[in-house]
């Protein structure tokens, strides 16, 4: 990129993964005579959508109905999430997943043509829509390929977003290093688009990409912005051991079983209905990702798992399924099995224990995507609306990404064209900017990158796994803190200027730092049990005292300050959460 | 637990110097992939390393590198499968090389971009009028031409786009297919018309280096061979036309 180009833009999107290609591309169609560019650590294609497996959730067939949609997300989410905001999430959701459609996506089939639909966890009727076993895979690159024919967009690939600008209190864009020349440059912008994705790489065992670190969370959380309902983190109950590989939960809706070390469906001794031959929807394996779970710690507790080198694990068991429905439906899982795991599900049995897949929290946005800081949108993982409140349902965030990247482009948009000029005190944090980071590289520090990671990862994993307690949590908050003074003095070995990717590895940690301590503190504060936050010293739900969003909020030289947003019901009061 | 050799090749242009290979020596577990070794030296050998990786599970298509002489995702290289060693890990060919094992993609990006992969229509449809009817056999026409997850493999085994680097190339000449076979699709000609000026396409000697080396199956050589039978239909064509008029 040449560098008198002028890089000042309406709309800014930082994140190039399904929500940002969807938000920069409703950002040009609400108005094609915006400057917008797109900035991503990696090229778009590279983004961590491409790993979404399962499917996208919206109502199309007629057995269906939007307050079904609603009804399931609801009460899967532990009626953690605004009702409102599930509202508009699942009537917006058909659009969106024709509007790919339409772009070319190349959706499963029925034999008449239409869209096929797949069951999935949590939810009562058949309404995901899918791409074989690698829906993200296909979203990615169809919205990716569609936004290459907007010329208008134009992408920063592989810059590294270091900050937020912030003046007069608006975003007015951000600092990035190139990372092939370690140039590093303001972009600046009248709306500014956050959709980095999350922070699964703050735990030890993930299916989260290398790249998922929490940058825009921090970012966002730096420059005063509440991350909202953290503490919810979603395990997945299906990763290999050792790579945290997902296989994903179209296994169990096809019909796969997890068995305990005795071939038994342990699931039907968690309150999660009782084992039937063919799959039941909301029912044993295509019960919630919370229960699934939740279901395993107890069964290792009891004696029913097996232990490999990397732990607990059970089994899930598709040979029944026979080698024909597995090549055509979750052929993925096959090659994943075959090439990572060196097993054949169609004959054997596949290892798999809960993994970190999923950020319920992150920043907090209204409906509208708006962060509280004008400016300044977000989308995606990286944000919280909220839709997923407590417990995510396997398949509604490829449509999140869809039905909020588009509003928060459009918002964004509108919000740009009624901004002035940059103010001129930008100027001034860019060189501090450009300064600090020049420290960074040359700063001679002792703490190796990786050794920090690894305490960081070890002691969330101690202390903030599936059951938690206010001991284990005060313990883990106490060790970020100490990490979080540590990190001051990280040794960055490699000074070079070109392609250093040891530079964005030592901020990738300060960026996790900050996600783990607001994971934690939420989490202390929220003395009950919802959905994915279980605390074994509290173990009933509270909807007296917290049917409320938490709020983290940074503070210097400690934990972050927790405040409370009350959840909003429209048309479904608490209830109890049944499933079997 | 017994360890082996990787021998990679280092390249820092700030420095002026050429390209020299570096020998780290890695623990040869069972479950690494070269990929696995590679963080192993970044972390705790040799933290100036640099490369490309994401996902770890191969649809991300970031960490392509040549081993022993071969393109192949790191990620789904078995350190077991080259054992005893040493392992001799390069940056993808036919790339400049950025550093280390980073290359520059802005090429095969501009490629992608420019065979228009996106659906071409005469008139768009409404989203009211609801999806396009696609039936399975229709999908099947240009699925496997949709799996390309742009790891650039094909363009390091390419032997044509080594010699030649206007070549299009395989993985741009598959997704140039799978808009055109796809039947929601009006694109056919506007695509044909780029590509028509393309001689690479027949230079390529449909050896098939580069459908063998694809993690994914896809196929480009295939598609090509597509190419030539429609770019040889359309020379008859014209020659019929001209002959009738």
């Amino acid at each position: 990129m040449a560098q008198e180009e002028i890089s000042e833009y309406d709309v800014l999107i930082v994140g190039g993964g399904g929500a940002g290609l969807r938000a920069a591309i409703a950002a040009y169609e609400s108005d094609p005579t915006l400057k917008i560019a797109v900035v991503s650590k990696v090229y778009p294609m590279r983004s961590h959508t491409v790993s979404a497996e399962g499917g996208a959730a919206a109502v199309i067939k007629p057995d269906d109905s939007l307050e079904d949609h609603c009804y399931d997300t609801v009460s899967g989410a532990d009626w953690m999430c605004d009702q409102d905001a599930v509202e508009s999430f699942v009537n917006e959701a058909p659009n969106e997943l024709l509007q790919m459609e339409h772009w070319g996506c190349p959706w499963s089939r029925e034999e008449d043509g239409s869209v096929a639909v797949r069951p999935f966890g949590g939810m009562k009727i058949k309404r995901t829509w899918y791409a074989s076993d690698k829906t993200g895979f296909h979203m990615l690159h169809t919205l990716f390929q569609t936004s290459l024919k907007y010329d208008p967009i134009k992408r920063y690939d592989e810059w590294f977003v270091t900050k937020l600008l912030v003046e007069d209190g608006r975003c007015q864009g951000v600092v990035a290093i190139e990372l092939a020349t370690g140039r590093v440059e303001s972009i600046l912008a009248r709306s500014v688009i956050v959709s980095t994705g999350g922070c699964g790489k703050i735990f030890p065992f993930t299916t989260n990409a290398n790249i998922k670190n929490g940058d825009g969370m921090s970012l966002a959380y730096r420059a005063g912005v509440p991350l909202k309902d953290m503490e919810f983190v979603q395990y997945h109950p299906t990763g290999l051991p050792f790579t945290g590989i997902l296989i994903t939960e179209a296994s169990r809706a096809e019909g796969g079983h997890l068995l305990n070390k005795d071939g038994y469906r342990y699931l039907q001794d968690y309150d999660l209905g009782k084992p039937e031959p063919e799959p039941v929807l909301r029912s044993m394996e295509l019960g919630p990702r919370d229960r699934l779970s939740q279901a395993f710690v107890k069964e290792q507790e009891k004696g029913g798992t097996m232990v490999g080198e990397y732990g607990h694990y059970v089994h899930l068991d598709i040979r029944h399924l026979g080698k024909k429905k597995i090549e055509a439906r979750i052929p993925f899982v096959r090659e994943l099995c075959l090439k990572y795991e060196n097993i054949d599900p169609v004959k054997e049995m596949i290892p798999v224990r809960p993994v970190v897949h999923y950020m319920m929290g992150g920043i907090s946005t209204d409906i509208d995507a708006a962060t509280p800081l004008p400016g300044l949108y977000s989308a995606g993982e990286a944000a919280c609306v909220s839709i997923n409140g407590a417990n995510r349902l396997g398949s509604n965030s490829l449509t999140e990404i869809l039905v909020f990247g588009a509003r928060a482009g459009k918002n964004a948009a509108t919000f740009a064209r009624e901004q002035g000029k940059t103010s001129s005190g930008v100027h001034a944090q860019i060189r501090d900017e450009q300064q600090r980071l020049g420290q960074l590289l040359n700063g001679g520090g002792t703490e190796s990158i990786a050794g920090l990671r690894k305490e960081m990862q070890d002691t969330m994993e101690e202390g903030a796994g599936i059951y938690r307690t206010h001991s284990s949590l005060a313990k883990s908050s106490e060790k970020i803190q100490q990490l979080q003074e540590r990190i001051g003095n990280v040794a960055v070995g490699d000074s070079s200027l070109t392609f250093n990717t040891e530079l964005p590895a030592a901020i990738e940690l300060t960026y996790m730092l900050d996600g783990a301590e607001a994971i934690i503190q939420s989490a202390l504060n929220r003395k009950e049990s919802r959905g994915s936050h279980q605390r074994s010293d509290h173990p009933d739900r509270d909807d007296e005292n917290f049917l409320s969003h938490s709020l983290a909020y940074r503070e210097q030289g400690g934990p972050p300050r927790i405040e409370y947003l009350p959840v909003t019901i429209t048309k479904w009061p608490p209830g109890e959460r049944v499933y079997g | 637990m017994p360890n082996i050799t990787l021998e990679v090749q280092r390249y820092l242009p700030e420095y002026g110097e050429e390209p020299m290979f570096q020998e780290y020596e890695v623990p040869l577990r069972e479950d690494w992939v070269v990929l696995d070794a590679l963080n192993h030296i970044k972390d705790h050998i040799d933290g100036t390393l640099s490369y490309r990786w994401s996902c770890r599970m191969g649809v991300c298509g970031s960490c392509g590198m040549m081993i022993n002489g071969t393109p192949v995702l790191s990620c789904a290289a078995f350190l077991t499968s080259y054992a005893p060693g040493p392992i001799r890990i390069e940056p993808m060919a036919h790339f400049p090389v950025v550093r280390d094992l980073v290359v520059d993609v802005t090429d095969f990006v501009d490629k992608l971009k420019a065979v228009k992969p996106w659906v071409i229509r005469e008139t768009e449809k409404p989203l009211a009028e609801g999806e396009f009817r696609q039936t399975p056999e229709e999908l099947d026409d240009f699925k496997q031409f949709s799996m390309c997850i742009n790891c650039m493999l094909c363009y390091s085994a390419c032997p044509v786009y080594g010699l030649e680097k206007e070549f299009t190339g395989p993985a741009a000449l598959a997704l140039a297919q799978r808009y055109n076979k796809d039947n929601r699709d009006e694109g056919n000609d506007e695509r044909m018309q780029h590509l028509s000026n393309d001689e690479g396409i027949w230079a390529c000697t449909m050896v098939g280096e580069c459908s063998e080396v694809c993690p994914k199956h896809v196929d480009p050589a295939g598609a090509i061979q597509q190419y030539k039978l429609a770019g040889a239909a359309d020379w008859w064509k014209s020659l019929i036309t001209r002959k009738g008029t």
